[in-house]
């Protein structure tokens, strides 16, 4: 099973989430932001980092990519796609995934080993955990504040598209407490937590993140 | 202004020139004419300044440092030693380690966030520059007063400069320390460490050989910014009342670093190159010279290639800029083509600037004049030396012995207790950690507060290397030779602690003016200290830094060597933590506590220096890093007992998991009492948890290395639980976690 890993200029998780794809069981393929050609990968994940320096705004230069204009073509047709931290940023930049991620409330870059809650398991990544299931998995941004409209927020949330959702303390401002969301179709989800960095107990504070790349491994199968 | 060439000074030599202003001496200059048998051209005059400053010459260290290589002990593992641009060391199954660490202190109180930044980003392409592909980073850091209104402009902007520039860089930040002490207001330490790793045969050397071959300058372009950041920033003691030095910070873009980083390792991979260096202090005036004297001598650059960021820089400014994000590198012709594809790859700029000649000489021309020829060793290599005078100094005759509350009843063992663990130097830093990014790469086994740091080389064989950075500079006031010793005891303990065994050492030495003979005399002894120490424990010096002139009028820091140590652990899954994991196990104190508070935590918090460092046995504590090591499989957790002693370590190690513990200790059989069981700072000791199952096993490997063993509690509970005071871990936790954020925010 074939899932990419897109490396733009400045990515930085994107060995981790390559990682994170092998130890799951699937075939990790790299891929170069310069090229649109995706290398019949099935899903594709777009990793943390600072891509383009975070210059201008988070993710506003990447979008440009010509690797991202044949993933948003295939997003439009079901394919699916994780944005992780830098990854949800060019996310929602591309137009994929509504809102916007602004700069956190207390102004600083927070690294932590956040308490999260799952929202929504019909997504193929998140298929593979149980709604209300409680996850520690580190957070380190510096512009993780979701932001959208009352309607966009009320849109979200009645047609449940909160995937993730961040428990006992909000870090960073973000509205609803919103860790994650997805796409009204569920095959493109972002989010700010970084699920690729707990997948081995030896590196991460657990292991809760690994079902987002089995649950994906699953989803690719039963399709 | 006129091109001054070569020409021109032949035939003008009494033109007025600004060495004064460029940092030099009088008899520098002279020395400088004598070499060129001329006046220098104004280039030239820029390079020597910056050459032969404090931070790029080591002209007041020189004669001090060498016994680093006359005591070196004999040493398998090195592989590349003192001289290059960080020492490299053999870990194993072929795979090296690079590690370095540096100072940015001036620019980084100048300019607090730039300053920070561009000390991340400095040492790293020093480890990069080595061949290695950087894996981690630390910053020690010490600044004034927590609670001073300055403090509050310099921290927040230095810890946002290392992470800003450090987790744009995807590097994870796995230690470091931050201290607070009066005498570091108006000039706060910025200290960083990088690690990198390669395979042997990846080791890269700053040299130029082979005539013909060209000279690659890539990265970012050069602008106006840093222009002799090292010879009037670093090589002065601040004086009010001068003007802003601000233009000669350098500005960091961690974003080009990124990307040079990653298109360097690809140029690495395909051995494309003979030679590498990067562009820092200095800027090109340092690599060409370096890499020429390293080389065979003989090197052309045609300055007016260089790409600029500013059209309307001078010749003398482009060869003093240091403008971040640079490399230089010497190539075979017939590897360009490929170079340069893998530079478009990353929308690197580079450009051919020069060439590898026959002959001895470096020649710059702008234009096609000659504006630079000189001997590069003359530049490079063999500038001034000075033996400073030295003296021992007075204060050391005026120090009083501490006098300090007995401490016995529970009230007075919580209320003592609450306050050392709040005070700044002890209290939680998770407000300037978690600013930090410690998980990227996805190899981090372990990083702060844990004792060292840990990453995991190969998720193969699961081998790894541990780092950790310590100081203790009070006790280097007291007695610099025996505490630069101790500070590399320290460190070597906090590196067996976590299951690693140490195996080589970077220092980074932190000192006031050397012009003042008592400081040259803290410097000296610091150096004989850490020299003799290593021969003694067969660990080599590898590398290190010196940055000299931290003080503000006649006010020095406190003497203050940062020491580095790294260490190899064959198998990082076994690594021990510093938590307490369970309830019901036994809690040991390994080790014994002396009475003696100088220096400690406790003293300064009830405002006391003391009178004497502890003298170091250096035998036991070989026999207590052998123990650590071998015992490791009997520990469920351990932690070194330094600053704050075992009250600080009790609270970190119940703290991590919430798990609370019961101990008592007996005062009685304690030199010092409770007081000095709790407070005391004693060199040499390891708190470590067992499961009642392996008591007996260690107690018998403790007897046979001739470790002193006390059983001083069990875990469990939610309190903390001392001599019959009982502090909640709740209580516990709020002293020690709310101290930073209410002063910074």
């Amino acid at each position: 099973m074939r899932i990419g890993v897109v490396t733009f200029p400045g990515s930085l998780d994107d060995s981790s989430a390559l990682r994170a794809i092998r130890l799951a069981g699937g075939t990790p393929v790299p891929l170069f932001h310069a090229s649109d050609d995706l290398k019949e990968v099935e899903a594709v994940v777009l990793p943390g980092g600072f891509s383009y320096g975070d210059y201008l705004r988070c993710g506003a230069i990447s979008r440009f990519a010509p690797i991202m204009s044949s993933i948003i073509v295939a997003a439009e047709h079901g394919f699916p796609v994780l944005g992780i931290c830098n990854g949800f940023q060019i996310l929602c930049e591309s137009h994929l995934l509504p809102g916007a991620l602004t700069r956190n409330q207390g102004l600083h870059f927070v690294c932590t080993d956040q308490p999260l809650i799952i929202e929504n398991t019909s997504t193929p990544w998140t298929s593979g955990y149980i709604k209300g299931d409680r996850l520690v998995i580190p957070i380190k941004n510096g512009e993780g504040s979701f932001q959208a409209s009352t309607e966009t927020l009320h849109q979200l949330e009645s047609e449940g598209r909160v995937v993730l959702r961040y428990a006992d303390s909000n870090p960073n401002g973000s509205k609803n407490d919103i860790a994650g969301i997805s796409n009204a179709r569920g095959n493109v989800v972002g989010v700010m937590p970084h699920p690729e960095q707990a997948i081995e107990s030896l590196t991460g504070p657990s292991v809760d993140g690994l079902a987002f790349f089995t649950s994906i491994l699953h989803s690719l199968v039963g399709r | 202004m006129a091109l001054d060439t070569v020409a021109i000074a032949a035939t003008q030599p009494e033109t007025v020139q600004p060495w004064r202003e460029l940092g030099l001496k009088e008899d520098e200059y002279t020395r400088i004419r004598e070499i060129l048998g001329r006046r220098p051209t104004s280039s030239e005059l820029a390079m020597y300044s910056v050459m032969w400053s404090e931070h790029c010459s080591y002209k007041s260290s020189k004669v001090h440092l060498k016994q680093f290589g006359e005591k070196a002990p004999h040493s398998d593992a090195l592989l590349v030693g003192i001289g290059e641009n960080a020492g490299v060391v053999d870990i194993g199954q072929g795979y090296a380690i690079t590690f370095k660490i540096e100072s940015h202190n001036h620019p980084s109180f100048v300019e607090p966030y730039q300053g920070a930044a561009t000390g991340v980003g400095g040492i790293v392409r020093d480890i990069l520059t080595m061949g290695a592909r950087p894996i981690a980073v630390m910053d020690p850091l010490r600044f004034g007063p927590a609670d001073a209104v300055d403090t509050r402009r310099v921290l927040p902007g230095i810890v946002a400069g290392v992470g800003g520039y450090g987790n744009c860089l995807g590097l994870p930040n796995i230690g470091g320390e931050v201290v607070f002490d009066a005498t570091y207001a108006g000039n706060p330490l910025v200290n960083a460490l990088c690690v990198g790793v390669m395979r042997h045969e990846d080791i890269k050397l700053a040299t130029a050989h082979g005539t013909g071959n060209l000279v690659v300058l890539f990265g970012a372009k050069t602008g106006g910014d840093g222009i002799g950041g090292v010879s009037v920033l670093a090589s002065e003691t601040f004086a009010s009342g001068k003007a802003a030095k601000r233009p000669a910070v350098q500005v960091g873009d961690p974003f080009a670093e990124k990307v040079l980083i990653e298109c360097s390792l690809e140029i690495f991979t395909e051995d494309l190159v003979i030679g590498i260096q990067d562009l820092g202090g200095a800027g090109l005036s340092c690599a060409t010279s370096e890499l020429a004297s390293a080389g065979s001598g003989g090197m052309s650059i045609q300055l007016d290639k260089v790409p600029l960021r500013d059209p309307s820089l001078s010749p003398e400014e482009i060869l003093m800029s240091e403008s971040q994000e640079r490399m230089c590198a010497i190539i075979e012709p017939t590897k360009l083509a490929r170079f340069m594809k893998i530079c478009r790859k990353w929308d690197v700029t580079a450009t051919v600037i020069g060439q590898v000649t026959e002959g001895k000489h470096l020649e710059i021309t702008f234009n096609g004049e000659l504006i630079v020829d000189v001997p590069p060793r003359t530049v490079a290599h063999d500038g001034p030396v000075y033996n400073r005078p030295m003296a021992r100094p007075a204060y050391l005759d005026t120090l009083k012995a501490t006098v300090l509350p007995e401490v016995k009843t529970a009230t007075a063992i919580k209320s003592e207790l609450l306050a050392l663990i709040s005070s700044p130097n002890i209290a939680d830093k998770s407000w300037v950690t978690d600013q930090y990014d410690r998980y990227v790469q996805g190899n981090s086994v372990l990083a702060q507060p844990e004792d060292s740091g840990m990453i995991r080389i190969d998720e193969t064989t699961n081998l790894g290397v541990a780092i950790s950075t310590d100081a203790n500079a009070r006790w280097s006031y007291l007695d610099p030779y025996n505490g630069a010793k101790l500070a590399m005891l320290e460190s070597c303990r906090n590196i067996a602690t976590t299951g690693a065994k140490p195996l080589a050492v970077t220092n980074c030495l932190n000192f006031g003016s050397p012009e003042d003979p008592e400081v040259m005399w803290q410097f000296a002894e610091t150096v004989r200290g850490l020299a003799d120490l290593c021969l003694e424990m067969g660990l080599p010096v590898t590398g290190g830094n010196v940055s000299f002139y931290n003080q503000t009028g006649s006010v020095a820091i406190l003497p203050t060597p940062v020491i580095g140590v790294l260490g190899v652990i064959q198998d990082v899954t076994t690594r021990t933590k510093m938590g307490i994991p369970a309830a019901g196990l036994k809690i040991v104190q390994l080790g014994n506590t002396a009475e003696n508070f100088s220096g400690s935590e406790w003293a300064h918090l009830h405002g006391q220096m003391g009178d004497r460092a502890p003298t170091p046995d250096i035998a036991a504590e070989v026999r207590l890093i052998d123990l650590l090591l071998e015992a490791q499989p009997l520990f469920e957790s351990a932690h070194d007992l330094s600053d704050g002693g075992l009250a600080a370590a009790l609270t970190e190690s119940t703290l991590r998991n919430n798990i609370g513990a019961t101990i008592e200790l007996l005062g009685a059989l304690i030199p010092g009492g409770v007081s000095a069981g709790l407070f005391a700072e004693t060199p040499g000791r390891i708190l470590v948890t067992v499961d009642p199952a392996n008591f007996e096993a260690l107690r018998a490997l403790a007897k046979e290395r001739d470790i002193p063993f006390h059983p001083i509690g069990t875990s469990g509970g939610d309190a903390l639980v001392i001599n019959g005071a009982t502090i909640p871990l709740t209580e516990l936790r709020q002293a020690h976690t709310e101290t930073l954020p209410r002063l910074f925010g």
